[in-house]
Formats: structure tokens, C-alpha cells, sequence
């Protein structure tokens, strides 16, 4: 996989004057080329209009939902949004999704859920793309013991049971939505370093790093300048697949009650409700729509992922991420 | 062989002595709560929570206690503390749950395989058909799909609507043991397997796929289609054979991690097994049965790991291990 997109990008693209036809080639950038694939990608250009859609819903639609509704997210509306008998009601003109088993509106808990699980989602993958991407750097280039420690502690990190580790580090520090993010960051960064030092590991042996090194160019100079441009199309792709695992992960944990604690909402927590609550009879709504959402956002994230690893790769089979 | 085998097994005792090391740090030293004040209780007074440090011997040097809890683990059998809640010791309860636990991941196993592995040879024969991009289509909505939303669901069509519909074929929330009564242990445990083997099936549809079209673009199997051997005994003598070996790997590991509990979907279908110990012990704060939990788990995963490297070498003839 590795091989075909430093291919390409190990050329050195300048921009070249074609004598015979006398007119300009423009040199494009492996990233470029990968943009031009992708738009040709149907599935993955509707994924990512997908994507943009939830982003807007989540940080914009809110704040309107919010507005038109009259419903904020934490408030219960015991009079309106409970029936006589103390369960939600359907979805009605007052309540568009209905509401849960505390009154309140579930498509403004949606919105606001959809928001706290996407900004856990990206935020974590960044931070885990530049933990495990320098370390992995780290690891690869200089080899040797650096290699092995990072490599060992790599290692240890992924014999841990994510899920039972997990809980008990939320048990020990009580949860919120900061300890779901360091949790899921402590785990989530040594696959992207195990990742990134295989990359570099090839890379390193390439003549452009040796031409490098023969101009006196430092350590440092080197993996800024010729290592990372050729690490993008690698992290860009493992970053997009990993920002569904992420939102998995701490819908997951809020599922279990030990993610993100109430009164925020997010979508895994709002799922919880109908089991805890045993409503899946009663209030199917607050099964369908929080589930429809949550499945909609992990599916445009792989999808997308899937269509980025085409075209950054155009040479591979098309796979998935785990 | 021998020499790997021991050198193996070092370092998965190097392993499980840093988890258990970074478990009693957590949860002893870094944990912002008093484990004295948490085994006394709430209404407990000064004096009963200092007589409870001092008899859980919380009160001498972090040193000893970090002695006397690594020897207790080295004891036979290891000594897993004893429970805050109903002084029970730990290894207790986890043997109690272990054989629940032990029935899912197994169960489960051998459905994914049924599922996953027909699905991929399938596509690999049969490359970009309808039957190969049908099986695509469903492996990425699977892989996009979290466990706990595949179980909700099942939960909700296979035991609550049958149920209610009059065929409660698939009962819930009880756990009867094998030897008891095994249809009985099948018709509790079908759904939480279909769960699971769902889940898992996608990545070994994909992986066996993968795996067995490189495999069948090799020379050897050139050559014995050449000799003229019918195409069936190509796939799944020579292609497939070769092709199961990074399979066996994943499901070493795979099955490991859920022979140490399946919190999501023992939570979901009321399974008493180690997730669901794992989640209670969380919530009722109990710090013994959770970091023995956390060490059984972690011991499945390092075990898988060991035996997975000696399958490898027994299967492929082309491994040598030094």
C-alpha cells in the first residue's frame, strides 16, 4: 500500500516548460491529485456532503432548533412533554421527535448530542494523529533502542482490553466528558504510531532522505521537510477512519452510563435511556432517531475514509478499516 | 521453537506485571478517592475508616503494599484481594462468571466464522460481481455499526417483539448453565452470539476476501491449475489454506479479548458474566473486583497473543521462529 503513494510523491514536482508544445505543465501535488480522484468518487463526495450536513445540524441547526422550538436541551416539560400516565410523548407539531423519559425535546438532545459526540470525535483524532504520528516518526527514524522502547510500549498499550480499562480508569476518576476524551486518546494514539513508524521506516531507505543527509541537512530538517509531506495521505486516510471508532468508543462508554454524564446529551447516552428504561416499547422514537443519526455519522466517516484511501492510493484494493 | 516459545512468554509475564503495576498505581495512589473511606462507606466515621486503613493495611509504605499485592498475584491460587461490597475474594466471583462468559465468546466464535469466512471465499471467487459488492455494501454498514446499536436491535425485534407477539423463542435476562440444560443455555445465549458473530463477521468477511485473492494470484496455484486440478479443489485446499493464516491471528486475538467479557452485550441482554461484574463493580466502586477484572482480562489477551504466534509457525511451514 505504502509503496505506490510515495511513488509519486518521492518526484520532486516542479513546474516544467514542455518545449515541443510549448506550454506550461503544472506540477500537482500528491494531495492535489488525491482531491481530483476523490471528486470523481460518488460515494465519497455524497459522504461528504453527508458529513457537512451533520456538522451544520450539530453546531448551527442546534442553537436554531433551539429558537424555533422554544425547547432548550436540559429541560424536562413535565406538563407537555410527559403523558398523564409519566411516559414520553410521540412525535407531535409541539415536539418533532418527541420526547424522553424526563420530557424533554429530543431533536433539540439530538442536535446538541450530535455536536458533543462529533467534537469529541475530531478533537481526539487530532490530538492522537500528532501524539502517534511523532512518536512514530520518532520511532522509525531513528531505529535502534528509540525503536524498540516506542515499539514495546506500543505493544503494551494494545495488550490492554480497551473497553474493561476503559471503565475502570472513568471508575477511578468519575466521569465527564474530559475523562472520556483522555481515555479514548490514551488508547487511540499507538495504532497511529505503530502506522506512521512503518511508513517511515520504508521511507527513510528512499534516495531523497540520503540526498538529505549527504547536503548536511539536520535530523529535524529532514523529517519536516522530506519525511512528513510524504506521511498526509496515510494520516489523512487513518484519521478519517479513526473519527467513527473514536465516536464509537464514547458512545459506548456514554451507552454504559460512564461517558459523558447527564445532563449533556449525546447520542450513545440518549440510546442508554431506552435501555435502562426498558422504552423500546413505549417510546420507539427514542430508539430510531438518536440510532439513525449515530449510524449515519459512522457510515458517512467510513465511506469517506474508504473513498480518501482511492484516491491517495489509487493502485489498492479497496479495504476497510477494522 | 522452544527458545521463542520462552522468550514469548517473558514477555507477556513483562507485560501483565506492567498492567498490574499501572492497576494498583491507578488505583492506589493516582485515585482521587480514599479506598478505606470507600470500603467503610458513606455514614462511616473517622475512626472506622482509620481502622479500616489500618486493616486493609492501607496505612503502611506504598512499597509494602505494592510487595504484598504483586506476591498475592504470584501465589497459586493468585490472590485477588476481596470484594468491598460483600467480602467475597475476587477470584471467586470471577470463576463464578467466567463460564458465562467463556459461552458467549465461544458461541459467538463459531457463528462469525460461519458467517464471515463463506461470505469472503465467496466474493474472492467471484471479484466485482453483484454478490462481491453486495458483500461489501453490508460488511461497511456492519463495521459502521456499534455493537450496542446491532444489540439494541436485535433485543428489541428477537425479544421484545416476538415476545410480546406470543413466541418467546429467545428469552432474555438469565444465563442457565451448559451442563443444566444445553438447549436451554443455546435459546439464552442465541442472541447475545448473533450480536457478536454480526459484529465480527464484516472484518473476517473482508479479511478473508482480502487474504484470498492475493493467495489465488500466486504461482503455486498457476501451477495447479495448469496440472489441471479442478478449481474447487484450488480455492479450498491450496488457496484457502494459506489464505485462513492471518485469519487465525485476528481470531486468537479477537477471542482473548471477549474470553475476558463482552460488557456491552452481557449489559444488554442481562448476562451475568465478567463485562457486566466489570460495569457493576464500577458503579458500586468496588476497587478489588475491578482490578482483578481489568488482570484476567489483560491475562486472556497476553495468552491469545502467545498462543496465535505458536499457531502461526504450526500452520505456515514458511515461518521460522528465532
Amino acid at each position: 500500500m505504502s509503496s505506490s503513494i510515495d511513488a509519486f510523491a518521492a518526484e520532486p514536482m516542479h513546474d516544467r516548460v514542455d518545449e515541443a508544445a510549448g506550454r506550461r505543465i503544472q506540477g500537482r501535488s500528491p494531495t492535489r491529485l488525491a482531491w481530483e480522484r476523490l471528486k470523481r468518487d460518488r460515494l465519497a463526495v455524497v459522504s461528504g456532503v453527508v458529513i457537512v450536513g451533520l456538522f451544520l445540524f450539530a453546531f448551527v441547526g442546534a442553537p436554531i432548533l433551539e429558537a424555533v422550538t422554544g425547547h432548550d436541551p436540559t429541560t424536562a416539560y413535565r406538563d407537555t412533554g410527559l403523558t398523564a400516565d409519566g411516559l414520553p410523548v410521540g412525535p407531535s407539531s409541539e415536539f418533532w421527535f418527541g420526547t424522553d423519559q424526563l420530557g424533554r425535546d429530543l431533536l433539540v438532545r439530538i442536535a446538541y448530542g450530535a455536536r458533543t459526540s462529533l467534537l469529541i470525535g475530531v478533537v481526539v483524532t487530532l490530538f492522537a494523529l500528532v501524539i502517534g504520528a511523532v512518536i512514530g516518526m520518532v520511532a522509525g527514524y531513528y531505529r535502534g533502542r528509540t525503536d524498540t522502547v516506542i515499539s514495546r510500549m506500543v505493544d503494551v498499550m494494545l495488550g490492554f482490553p480497551f473497553l474493561v480499562t476503559a471503565i475502570a480508569l472513568v471508575a477511578v476518576f468519575q466521569p465527564s466528558v474530559w475523562i472520556t476524551a483522555v481515555v479514548i486518546l490514551l488508547f487511540i494514539w499507538a495504532p497511529v504510531a505503530r502506522i506512521v513508524r512503518g511508513q517511515v521506516l520504508s521511507l527513510r531507505e528512499r534516495e531523497f532522505i540520503e540526498a538529505g543527509h549527504s547536503l548536511g541537512a539536520s535530523d529535524s530538517r529532514i523529517m519536516y521537510v522530506d519525511v512528513l509531506p510524504n506521511l498526509v495521505g496515510p494520516v489523512i486516510v487513518y484519521g478519517t477512519l479513526l473519527i467513527p471508532q473514536v465516536i464509537v468508543l464514547e458512545s459506548t462508554l456514554s451507552f454504559l452510563g460512564l461517558g459523558v454524564v447527564p445532563p449533556a446529551a449525546t447520542l450513545g447516552q440518549m440510546l442508554g435511556d431506552v435501555q435502562n428504561h426498558s422504552l423500546y416499547e413505549a417510546a420507539p422514537w427514542m430508539l430510531y432517531f438518536p440510532m439513525l443519526v449515530l449510524l449515519l455519522t459512522t457510515l458517512a466517516f467510513n465511506l469517506l475514509g474508504d473513498g480518501l484511501r482511492d484516491a491517495f492510493d489509487p493502485g489498492s484494493e479497496r479495504t476497510m478499516a477494522k | 521453537m522452544l527458545r521463542f516459545l520462552i522468550r514469548r512468554i517473558l514477555f507477556g509475564l513483562l507485560v501483565l506485571w506492567i498492567i498490574a503495576t499501572a492497576v494498583f498505581f491507578l488505583f492506589y495512589v493516582a485515585s482521587p478517592g480514599d479506598p478505606a473511606r470507600l470500603f467503610a462507606g458513606r455514614q462511616a466515621t473517622e475512626d472506622t475508616v482509620a481502622a479500616v486503613r489500618h486493616q486493609l493495611g492501607l496505612d503502611r509504605p506504598l512499597f509494602a503494599q505494592y510487595w504484598d499485592y504483586l506476591s498475592g498475584l504470584l501465589h497459586w491460587p493468585p490472590d485477588l484481594g476481596t470484594s468491598f461490597i460483600n467480602q467475597e475474594p475476587v477470584l471467586n466471583t470471577i470463576v463464578q462468571r467466567l463460564p458465562v462468559s467463556i459461552s458467549i465468546a465461544l458461541g459467538a466464535a463459531v457463528l462469525w466464522l460461519l458467517i464471515g469466512i463463506p461470505i469472503g471465499v465467496l466474493a474472492a471467487t467471484r471479484p466485482r460481481s453483484l454478490a462481491d459488492r453486495g458483500a461489501t455494501v453490508i460488511a461497511l454498514a456492519g463495521l459502521s455499526m456499534p455493537t450496542f446499536v446491532l444489540g439494541m436491535l436485535l433485543f428489541n425485534l428477537f425479544f421484545y417483539q416476538l415476545t410480546k407477539a406470543g413466541y418467546p423463542i429467545f428469552p432474555a435476562n438469565e444465563y442457565v448453565p451448559l451442563l443444566e440444560n444445553p438447549i436451554e443455555w443455546a435459546r439464552h445465549l442465541f442472541l447475545a452470539w448473533l450480536t457478536l458473530a454480526l459484529v465480527f463477521a464484516a472484518t473476517y468477511s473482508r479479511l478473508t476476501r482480502g487474504s484470498l485473492l492475493e493467495v489465488l494470484g500466486e504461482d503455486y496455484i498457476r501451477t495447479a491449475r495448469a496440472k489441471g486440478m479442478p478449481e474447487r479443489t484450488v480455492v479450498y485446499r491450496h488457496g484457502l489454506r494459506s489464505a485462513l493464516i492471518p485469519i487465525v491471528t485476528l481470531f486468537g486475538l479477537d477471542l482473548g479479548a471477549l474470553l475476558g467479557g463482552t460488557i456491552v452485550t452481557e449489559k444488554i441482554f442481562g448476562l451475568p458474566g465478567l463485562g457486566a461484574l466489570a460495569v457493576q463493580s464500577v458503579f458500586s466502586q468496588d476497587l478489588p473486583v475491578i482490578m482483578g477484572t481489568v488482570l484476567v482480562t489483560a491475562f486472556f489477551v497476553v495468552v491469545a497473543n502467545i498462543v496465535v504466534d505458536m499457531a502461526y509457525a504450526i500452520l505456515d511451514p514458511r515461518v521460522r521462529l528465532t
